[in-house]
């Protein structure tokens, strides 16, 4: 275990180098610099000197290698440098924004598993019945209306009918207002839980299928088992594996930040801040979260690896030779 | 048992959702808005979203009313030398900035010096560049000697990106970073893309404010900010999307702000470009055009179909320009004398929702302009690389939301006058404008100036450079029980001193 453990943290370094000269070269390549972004049209006004300042100020003045190398090396030291729209090390401002992005993810996984988890038990053991058609009615709605979509129906219901919202651009941590925290996060939360629901509920339909019609539940059956029993030891139990991996994977993904639902429910988020800061050219602060990101989806993996074994003891990751 | 988990959990859900309706009882108003200053240092925001916070920490030495006359600040009254070589200002006493120091002439120095100072790259250093010098004959005088008469120049002083700031920031360098105004709101602290939160200078030499202080929050979708207006959360809101405001029109609970922008929509040629070179083919889409159509499809009707000028002084009956009644059969006519009936392929660019109504503008430009043959390919790009293309005069039209400016020079200069830093954007030049725009810069009675410019401005229709749509509204939106703000042209907020909360 702790072999393949290494192993897989030595197989980051490659990942992690590949990401961020991807994101270095990407968002350098895509047209208009820090400058245009922060003067629009008025960098036209600008003399030749009036640019040269400009760019030194922007880390700009330097070739692009030049600010690769200087930028990796102090990366490796945990510097990933200072953002220019925050005036704040990219660090310090992402760590300021991981929380709420984080309790997004978990809160909007919990409800995603409590929809999808239970529907799609059901639909799989009432097979063709009149429950599993509506439980796959609700996953296709789930996965057929788009985040923003219900995001926006669900303010629009709240601030016309009920005179609520959720978040007025006011945000409170967990920490300062749990209960306003809450309040807040409860509704964009439902809102990725729901669609995401859909696929844990597909999932877990079609995994619980495939093990009812395994000889070993068969057996249980046979040996006098109540069902109930059947299907949370035998059935469930073995359907978790593919609801783990897509699970994993989704986490991965929400921990990138959902820019859509951030913006809709004005929350202060990973995605947001990568949304503004390409927006902005705030290079250090783009290399930053997207190193962020992949780091967080490298780990997300090894977590839901070291998950299987446990599930299912028949994985192992230790070395056999 | 179930039944008591849900009963359990829809009484905490309605608790929780409770708690949020309830509102801060004080006096500080909050304001949203979807987008947020780029940066605390005056001289070098060119932002709308920068200007609307800052103007409310920093002061020019003058400032614009809401009809675009220059009305003192920081310098009580002005007056230009006969001759209009040397422009004379006499400063407000008793100003401190927010750090306690006193304002006096030394500071004034100090920020012009600063603007013309290269390595600042201060936004509007080009409309100063006639300051040769500037005497301080004592504390609360100064006199700008100038190159060569130009009376653009004091309403060129009204913006906040001549803000006057303290002295000692200039030397040590600390512009950027501390907000030491002598603006009637202190900023206690700046949350990029979050929360600004601002308290009422008790020291301000104006009257007000009469709010204790102002919570700028950022929700970037402009719907969430009506949403926030309908439940209550929000006292003020600035919106920019036509397609948003006018859903509050009909709402008899929240009150809808409009002002006519001075900032205009424009459909730009590029006269560089063939075959937009020949003036027939030019003239020929300016007929083609129906100006009205694209402000109505575009932006439901809000704004009215405008003149080079905006400015109320300035405006010009558009009856007396060239083809802005739609005329198909002159545009034919035109498009033959060019030898161009066949048609041709035009590129526009526009940029992806900046201004929000861009695409749609660009998509009933292409319908109206099929009837002449012409083919319209649109080309839809993220703003700053639209900027970019836009910049280095790499297309063959544009449309596009220019700002405009209280005086036509400062405003038209850069694009019309063949050494003007936007020419290249203009892709258009000749002696004629070259000399209008002159003789506008140096002419300083008013009916002189008014008549320079509307030949300016009927010249320009003729050429067609570009083809002027319309002027849309600046809009914003309030709670009924806020009174109190005026608002302006040019979007300015400043009148928030004078907002009473009666909630």
């Amino acid at each position: 275990m702790i072999r393949y453990l290494m192993q897989r943290i030595i197989a980051f370094v490659p990942t992690l180098l590949g990401v961020s000269i991807l994101i270095f070269s990407t968002i350098r390549l895509v047209p208009g610099d820090a400058i245009v972004a922060m003067l629009g049209t008025e960098a036209g006004m600008l003399t030749a000197v009036q640019r040269q300042s400009l760019e030194a100020y922007f880390g700009l003045d330097k070739p692009p290698v030049e600010q690769y190398i200087v930028w990796v090396g102090n990366a490796l030291r945990g510097d990933l440098g200072l953002s220019v729209r925050h005036g704040q090390p990219v660090l310090n401002v992402i760590l300021a924004r991981y929380p709420v992005t984080l309790q997004l993810a978990v809160m909007a996984v919990t409800i995603a598993l409590l929809i999808g988890l239970p529907i799609g038990v059901l639909s799989a053991v009432k097979h063709n019945s009149i429950i599993d058609l509506l439980g796959r009615l609700l996953a296709l709605l789930g996965l057929a209306m788009p985040g923003f979509l219900l995001g926006t129906l669900i303010i629009f219901v709240l601030s016309v009918y009920f005179k609520i919202l959720p978040n007025s651009g006011d945000y409170v941590s967990l920490a300062e207002n749990p209960l306003r925290n809450l309040s807040q996060m409860i509704f964009p939360a439902f809102t990725l839980g729901f669609s995401f629901s859909a696929s844990v509920m597909r999932t877990t339909r079609s995994a619980v299928l495939e093990v009812l019609a395994q000889d070993y539940v068969r057996t249980a059956r046979s040996k006098g088992l109540v069902e109930r029993i059947v299907i949370q030891r035998h059935a469930l139990r073995n359907a978790l594996i593919p609801i783990v991996t897509i699970v994993g994977v989704e986490i991965g993904y929400l921990l990138g930040g959902t820019v859509i639902i951030e913006e809709i429910f004005a929350l202060p988020g990973i995605g947001r801040l990568l949304f503004n800061a390409i927006s902005q050219r705030d290079y250090a602060l783009v290399q930053g979260i997207a190193l962020f990101i992949a780091f967080n989806f490298v780990v997300i993996n090894l977590f839901a690896d070291f998950i299987y074994t446990v599930i299912d003891p028949r994985i192992s990751y230790a070395h056999d030779t | 048992m179930r039944k008591i988990v849900i009963v359990c959990l829809i009484a905490l859900l309605t608790v929780l959702v409770g708690t949020v309706s309830a509102q801060e009882s004080d006096n500080v108003l909050i304001m949203a808005r979807a987008a947020d200053t780029t940066g605390l240092d005056p001289h070098t925001q060119t932002a709308f979203a920068s200007f609307r916070l800052l103007e409310l920490i920093y002061e020019p030495l003058v400032n614009l009313d809401e009809n675009l006359n220059v009305i003192p600040s920081l310098a009580e009254s002005w007056a230009f030398a006969d001759d209009g070589t040397s422009l004379t200002l006499n400063l407000r006493q008793g100003v401190t900035f927010h750090n306690g120091a006193a304002f006096t002439a030394e500071d004034v120095v100090a920020t012009i010096n600063r603007i013309l100072d290269e390595t600042t790259a201060a936004a509007a250093r080009a409309n100063y560049l006639s300051i040769a010098s500037i005497d301080t004959p004592d504390d609360y005088t100064v006199v700008f000697n100038l190159s060569q008469p130009d009376t653009p120049l004091l309403a060129a002083l009204a913006t906040t990106n001549a803000a006057i700031v303290d002295s000692a920031d200039v030397e040590s360098g600390d512009v950027a970073t501390v907000a030491n105004g002598t603006g009637p709101f202190v900023l206690d602290s700046w949350t990029p893309e979050e929360v600004t939160m601002l308290t009422a200078n008790p020291d301000w030499w104006g009257e007000g404010p009469n709010i204790d202080g102002i919570e700028i929050r950022i929700i970037p979708d402009e719907t969430s900010i009506l949403a926030a207006l309908r439940a209550g959360t929000i006292d003020f809101a600035l919106l920019n999307d036509p397609l948003v405001a006018t859903l509050l029109i009909d709402d008899p609970t929240i009150v809808l702000n409009r002002a006519p922008s001075i900032g205009y929509h424009v459909f730009q040629l590029r006269a560089a470009a063939p075959p937009l070179d020949q003036l027939e083919v030019r003239q020929a889409i300016s007929c083609a055009i129906d100006r009205q159509e694209v402000l109505d499809v575009a932006s439901l009707g809000e704004g009215q179909v405008t003149a080079p000028l905006t400015m109320a002084a300035f405006t010009l009956p558009i009856e007396e320009l060239f083809c802005y009644e739609k005329d198909l059969d002159r545009a034919r006519e035109l498009m033959a004398q060019a030898g161009m009936e066949a048609g041709f392929t035009l590129n526009v660019i526009a940029a992806n929702a900046e201004p929000p109504t861009a695409l749609s503008e660009a998509q009933n430009i292409q319908a109206q302009l099929a009837e002449i043959n012409i083919t319209v390919e649109i080309e839809s790009l993220e703003l700053s690389v639209y900027v970019d293309r836009w910049l280095a005069g790499d297309f063959e039209a544009a449309v596009a939301q220019n700002g405009g400016r209280p005086d036509p020079y400062t405003m038209y200069a850069r694009y019309w006058q063949s050494t003007g830093n936007l020419n290249v954007v203009a892709g258009y030049s000749d002696a004629t404008l070259d000399e209008l725009m002159a003789a506008g810069r140096a002419e300083t009675d008013p009916t002189a100036r008014y008549e320079i410019f509307a030949e300016f401005q009927r010249y320009l229709a003729e050429q067609a450079p570009w083809i002027w749509l319309y002027v849309g509204y600046e809009y914003t939106a309030q709670q009924p029980y806020v009174t109190g703000f005026v608002p302006t042209p040019t979007d300015s907020i400043l009148s928030l001193t004078r907002v009473e909360l009666a909630r």
